[in-house]
């Protein structure tokens, strides 16, 4: 019992006594760097290990928090509180699942300040675990906004040409974001008396209130997830951080944003999500078609998957915000999905990258040749980025669409279209580095998939198409969840005061 | 009137001050006689006297008002103590290993650096307007002396003038104020003016009296817009004094700001709220932009100060009892900040000079890794990034503000630390991101031990210290309410 009441603290402060561990291995040779990595890759393995035991104790039926932990600590206004329910839970085994491989892609390709390096993303992934884990509103402020001095670091010193401007931007956008969600906490602090998540999403806000403090909550989450049009820091970022930084921002921390509707705008301020609701859905759908369109002239491959990271966050919050059951267990699938597709996409393109030091698609060409493993794997990854059904990019696309059908077919029938130019972009891109003839000279000498990368690649292939072909693991653990979240969105619409109608 | 001490131990509210004022003569007299050779081992004693006032304060507070009410103890005065001592002890430890190249080798040092202590600590416990004079300007002289102290450089000459000549001037108006707040009130005593305030109307003349209160009081912590001496004295006066300057004397002024409104001019609070909030707003977005041009480090450090007086005053502009004990977690931070900050810098020195700009410290991660990250984290927590201990010290004064209700003044203060930010962030740029330049020498023992302990309490704040300030500060600042 002891072990299941503590484990999540044990999973969330597992990497940082990783990262103390690595800051006490002496010298700095080879050897101490080797050692670094050893110790890096098995903590973020141990841990991975403990969040999947954690799944495995988790009760899915148990709609309230589990493994909860409560106590108060900072002048009885902050405390120390931890617990998941369905909807954080796979959110943590995510997290757990990259890091090993985000760890595994920098192990040969960086080689200056070893050290750091390690430290940044163990730490960086604390900061993750306890934005999923933590039930402390102050606390989730803490853990979301610290993820900024791991990530401005990594992307600054292991960046590529414009890092430096890069991680300014990435920083600006994100803290101005989230100081104003700051002042909200405390609004609320104030009217409810309390911190504690599962207290708050008890308390009904007045609407007048609700509307200030869903402004205040999005001006965070769509910077965060990002939401067209605050997206403009995100290629940026993806193209200058390093392989792993861009495999963890893409994967993990801009699920932070569309957790952060779940968890607050939605369930605490349902009235304001209902005003505000085609507003958010005007914006994905702009996400979808805009993104999308400036994917397809784009000539750098990883700002070609950024920009279709965000087509795919559109799909997102539209699920999120129909705060009907098929379009939040889409949300919900589509955010873990693209997780791991999105971090096999840059992992793929950190191969060829590691390779040719390019990362124009014109460089390439005709690598199906000389790579054929690496040309399936790619060609799997890109399918499931379109969406097709036996892939798991289908499923939460598709639950998605069902769930804006009912609620609004003119955003349904622009959102169906922008699939068909997910489409466009991501064949053309295949097409474009993987067939055609291998003309370039460069390239007739460059070398297969090695074991290390094949370890990486290997997991993220089969769960992309088992979760294709067999979604229940993931739908069966969230579906009592997001169906006692939209019982209670559909009851405390209203409930503040007079209701504010929708326009 | 009588005297109100009778006996011995009717003076116990007072003793530290005492024992500290007898303490500097002794060590005033032994450098007079002894000369050669000694300052070093009088900073010693100096830092011991210092430690043991303060271990006087904590192990056997003794409260009461005494000096016929010019002078009182409570929780909240010894709090305030507690701190300046540590930020005046903490100074001289950051100036041994630097004595010699800043001319601070004399045996006058130590002594006016606990002058200067004694003048704080009679402000902190000043209730009464003559008493707070006194305080205030036993203070200002001594620092005036020490600013310029540096007597070859003419840097340092002109930091001294310029901190005499507006420091003369905010005295002058601080002065102007307090004849007008007796004029109108007919007492000098903070608590009987706030009973007269009480029972009559609230006259122009009294407001005309408290705006030229707060704007003396306003120079001596360097809000915006009277914060012009700052920079040019931070950055004029040698750096282990600079470093004084920034902590100690910063908590005494506002403890004395804190008292002054709070105590004297609790029912007209709407009234000085408006000054502080304007204060405190000119002050964070001052700092925010002006900072951004800044390549000299300690002139960056100056307008950081300023700024985050500014913070501070957003927890004094609620006026509650959340609002003050907020401003008292926030300087008892940015005093580990400064002193930790400064260790760093103090530390960092190549071919004999200390570094001075920004961009001396280029490449500091790759050749002094440690002193590289302690300044990061410093830099972090200035700029108020979770899970810092600067973050906890914003979230204290925002959530008064917020319980208050000064919306405006809560976004317009999240938004200038956002500005504020990027200076901060140029600082870390340019240790990690760019290439080395300069060989440092070794660092001294010292330094690296107080940046070390700064650098490890802001990191675990919220594991450790947190929660007992909080607690600390709470009971600390109820005397006030």
């Amino acid at each position: 019992m002891i072990f299941a009441n503590n484990i999540l603290t044990i999973i969330t402060f597992l990497p940082l006594l990783g990262a103390l561990f690595v800051m006490i291995v002496p010298g700095n040779d080879r050897l101490a760097y080797a050692n670094i990595k050893r110790i890096a890759l098995v903590t973020t393995l141990v841990t991975f290990a403990l969040t999947l035991v954690m799944w495995s104790m988790f009760d899915p039926q148990n709609t309230s928090f589990q493994f909860v932990q409560n106590h108060e600590w900072i002048g009885n206004v902050i405390g120390y509180r931890m617990g998941v329910d369905g909807i954080s839970v796979l959110f943590v085994v995510l997290t757990g699942l990259l890091m090993p491989m985000a760890i595994l892609a920098g192990w040969d390709s960086v080689t200056k300040r070893v050290r750091e390096y390690m430290i940044a993303f163990l730490v960086l992934e604390t900061l993750m675990l306890g934005v999923f884990t933590t039930l402390d509103l102050a606390m989730f402020y803490v853990f979301f906004e610290g993820g900024l001095i791991p990530m401005f670091l990594i992307i600054g010193i292991w960046g590529g040409k414009n890092r430096v401007q890069a991680s300014y931007k990435f920083f600006f956008y994100t803290f101005v974001g989230s100081v104003l969600m700051l002042l909200a906490i405390m609004a609320m602090y104030w009217y409810a008396g309390t911190l504690d998540i599962t207290k708050l999403l008890k308390v009904q806000f007045p609407p007048e209130m609700q509307i200030w403090l869903w402004i205040a909550f999005f001006a965070s989450f769509a910077v965060k997830m990002p939401m067209w049009p605050f997206h403009r820091w995100l290629p940026e970022a993806h193209v200058q951080a390093p392989t792993a930084g861009s495999v963890i921002l893409a994967a993990i921390l801009l699920k932070m944003g569309g957790y952060g509707f779940l968890r607050f705008s939605l369930p605490m301020f349902p009235d304001a999500s209902l005003y505000f609701a085609d507003f958010v859905f005007f914006l994905s759908v702009a996400a979808i078609i805009i993104t999308s369109l400036i994917a397809l002239v784009q000539t750098d491959i990883k700002k070609l998957i950024a920009y279709s990271s965000v087509a795919h966050m559109g799909f997102v919050t539209m699920g999120i915000f129909t705060a009907n059951v098929y379009g939040i267990e889409g949300a919900i699938f589509q955010m873990i999905s693209h997780g791991f597709i999105s971090g096999a996409l840059f992992i793929s393109v950190g191969v060829i990258y590691d390779r040719m030091h390019t990362r124009e698609i014109l460089a390439y060409g005709g690598l199906v040749e000389k790579m054929p493993k690496y040309a399936f794997a790619f060609m799997v990854f890109t399918m499931a980025n379109v969406g097709l059904p036996g892939t798991s990019g289908f499923v939460g696309e598709f639950l998605v669409l069902i769930a804006i059908f009912q609620v609004n077919v003119w955003f349904a029938a622009v959102a169906t279209l922008g699939v068909i130019l997910s489409a466009a972009y991501a064949l053309w891109l295949y097409r474009r580095v993987i067939f055609g003839a291998l003309t370039k000279e460069s390239l007739k000498s460059i070398l297969d998939m090695n074991p290390r990368e094949m370890a990486v690649i290997v997991p993220l292939l089969i769960l992309t198409i088992l979760f294709g072909f067999y979604p229940a693991p993931i739908l069966d653990t969230i579906a009592p969840s997001v169906e006692a979240l939209v019982n209670q969105i559909s009851q405390s619409v209203g409930m503040g005061a007079e209701p504010i109608l929708p326009h | 009137m009588n005297s109100d001490i009778i006996s011995f131990s009717s003076l116990a509210p007072i003793f530290p001050e005492l024992i500290l004022t007898i303490g500097a003569f002794a060590i005033l007299m032994a450098g007079v006689f002894m000369k050669k050779q000694v300052s070093a081992s009088l900073v010693g004693v100096a830092i011991g006297l210092l430690v043991a006032v303060a271990a006087l304060i904590l192990v056997f507070p003794s409260d009461g008002v005494i000096l016929n009410g010019g002078f009182i103890q409570d929780s909240f005065a010894r709090y305030m103590k507690v701190l300046v001592l540590a930020g005046s002890a903490f100074a001289l430890v950051l100036s041994l290993s630097s004595a010699n190249e800043n001319a601070l080798d004399k045996f006058e040092y130590p002594v006016l650096i606990l002058f200067a202590t004694i003048g704080m600590m009679i402000m902190i416990s000043a209730n009464d307007l003559m008493s707070l004079y006194i305080g205030l300007e036993m203070q200002a002289l001594s620092l005036y002396i020490i600013a310029a102290m540096k007597r070859e450089s003419s840097k340092a000459s002109e930091a001294g003038l310029k901190y005499f000549v507006l420091g003369a001037l905010s005295s002058g108006m601080l002065l102007y104020g307090a004849s007008l707040v007796y004029g109108f009130t007919g007492q000098t005593q903070l608590d009987e003016i706030a009973k007269i305030i009480a029972l009559g109307d609230r006259s122009i003349g009294l407001v005309f009296g408290l705006v030229f209160l707060l704007a003396g009081l306003s120079f001596k912590i360097s809000a915006v817009p009277f914060h012009m001496w700052t920079p040019d004295v931070y950055e004029g006066a040698p750096t282990p004094v600079t470093a004084f300057f920034a902590s100690a004397p910063k908590i005494a002024a506002l403890a004395l700001l804190i008292r002054v409104v709070t105590q004297g001019f609790e029912p007209i609070s709407s009234d000085w709220q408006q000054v502080i909030i304007f204060l405190s707003i000119a002050s964070m977005v001052l700092a925010a932009f002006a900072g951004i041009g800044q390549k000299n480090l300690k002139r960056l450090i100056a307008y950081s100060s300023i700024g985050h007086i500014g913070f501070a005053l957003v927890g004094l502009s609620a006026g509650s009892l959340v609002g003050v004990q907020g401003v008292a977690i926030y300087m008892a931070i940015y005093l580990t900040m400064t002193l930790g900050l400064f260790a760093a810098i103090l530390s960092l020195k190549y071919d004999n000079i200390y570094v001075e700009d920004v961009s001396d410290l280029a490449g500091l991660a790759q050749t002094r890794p440690f002193v590289a990250a302690m300044i990061a984290v410093f830099m972090f927590s200035l700029i108020g990034l979770p899970p810092l201990a600067g973050f906890f010290a914003k979230w204290h004064v925002f959530l008064a503000a917020i319980e208050a209700q000064l919306f405006v003044l809560a976004v317009i203060g999240v938004l200038a630390s956002a500005i504020g930010a990027f200076y901060y962030l140029r600082v870390i740029k340019t240790m990690y991101f760019d290439e080395p330049v300069h060989q440092f020498a070794p660092i001294p023992g010292e330094l690296r031990f107080i940046m070390g302990i700064a650098g490890f309490l802001i990191i675990t704040y919220y594991l450790t210290v947190g929660a007992p300030l909080a607690n600390i500060a709470r009971s600390a600042v109820s005397s006030l309410f």
